[in-house]
């Protein structure tokens, strides 16, 4: 898949180091206003072919033949001042968009999925994808007015998430709270990053 | 299309222009499309080439004179990203457009990580 997408060693002057974070979680969750909160959040859309399962979903009956469908994406773009790039994806919530993720999940630095822990259910197809993937990624729950505080153990033994994947407590309104959010998803994939690198020296 | 008159916009036709005619109905990004974080830039020299490009494909060109990221370009041209990436890879295949793909690689570098790390903290 990587194979033709670049020149060898393309260097090209002008282009930053640029990177990638997905946000993902069932519909409705909050990740648009997640995203609106850390950056800019920019109008993004694709038109894809629907899936199988989509067929029946969409009225398509008075549109005979058509099989393609529009799909709004989150995504914003954070530009620090030492010119690198960090762009936010945030996944189509519904799971008939599924074939869209692999495209974003290439090359992602990691991901957080959202919760609502009022609708654990909605996030285990994103947990599950991230770990078959094997794509870093921490969970966060947004904490919405009315909504019970479970503590991170709960959250835990309910997606049955491995030990080392972070759990947080967020509101994806705030900034500050936000920004945690992302700060612990990069260090939680730069700390894999440096066990699977000693991993490897050790093999040596 | 022209020979059959007025059949060809009946109601069943819906949009006039769906997106995916810029692209002649194609949904696959050939292997030349560039990922969605990849920077292009126009080729310094495009030669005559650039005459037989339809108006939107043409318009893309122009707005890579500088690199600019792929999503960007969906953005700020309010394509879909389907399309934009199926129009990348034929200016591409024509040697129009030079791919800088830095995410791929260094996505996972060390580096690249702490100088996201910094940034963040420094919001």
């Amino acid at each position: 898949m990587a194979s033709e997408r670049s020149e060898p060693g393309a260097g090209l002057a002008g282009v930053p180091i640029v990177t990638k974070l997905l946000v993902a979680g069932g519909f409705g969750v909050g990740k648009t206003t997640l995203v609106g909160a850390i950056s800019e959040v920019r109008p993004l859309s694709t038109e894809e072919e629907l899936s199988e399962v989509g067929v029946g979903i969409d009225d398509t009956t008075t549109v005979a033949q058509k099989q393609t469908t529009t799909v709004a994406m989150d995504f914003g773009r954070i530009t620090f001042p030492s010119g690198v790039v960090l762009y936010l994806f945030g996944t189509p919530g519904q799971e008939r968009f599924w074939f869209m993720w692999d495209e974003l999940a290439f090359g992602a630095l990691g991901a957080i999925v959202l919760v609502d822990t009022r609708r654990l259910a909605d996030c285990f197809s994103s947990v599950d994808y991230f770990e078959r993937r094997d794509t870093p990624f921490v969970v966060a729950a947004n904490h919405f007015d009315g909504s019970l505080r479970y503590t991170q153990d709960d959250i835990r033994d309910a997606l049955d998430l491995e030990p080392d994947v972070p759990i947080l407590v967020c509101d994806a309104r705030k900034r500050e709270s936000v920004k945690e959010v992302l700060i612990a998803s990069v260090t939680h994939s730069l700390a894999r990053h440096r066990s699977r690198a000693t991993l490897t020296t050790r093999r040596d | 299309m022209t020979g059959q008159g007025g059949r060809w916009l009946d109601r069943e036709a819906g949009p006039v222009v769906r997106p995916y005619a810029l692209v002649r109905g194609r949904t696959r990004p050939p292997r030349a499309a560039p990922g969605l974080i990849d920077f292009v830039i126009a080729a310094s020299e495009t030669g005559s080439d650039t005459a037989r490009l339809g108006p939107e494909h043409r318009r893309l060109l122009s707005l890579c004179r500088t690199p600019v990221a792929v999503a960007d370009l969906a953005s700020d041209t309010d394509l879909p990203l389907g399309v934009v990436r199926v129009m990348l890879g034929d200016l591409r295949e024509r040697g129009l457009i030079l791919v800088a793909g830095s995410a791929h690689q260094e996505s996972s570098d060390e580096a690249v990580m702490r100088s996201v790390l910094d940034g963040l903290r420094a919001l």
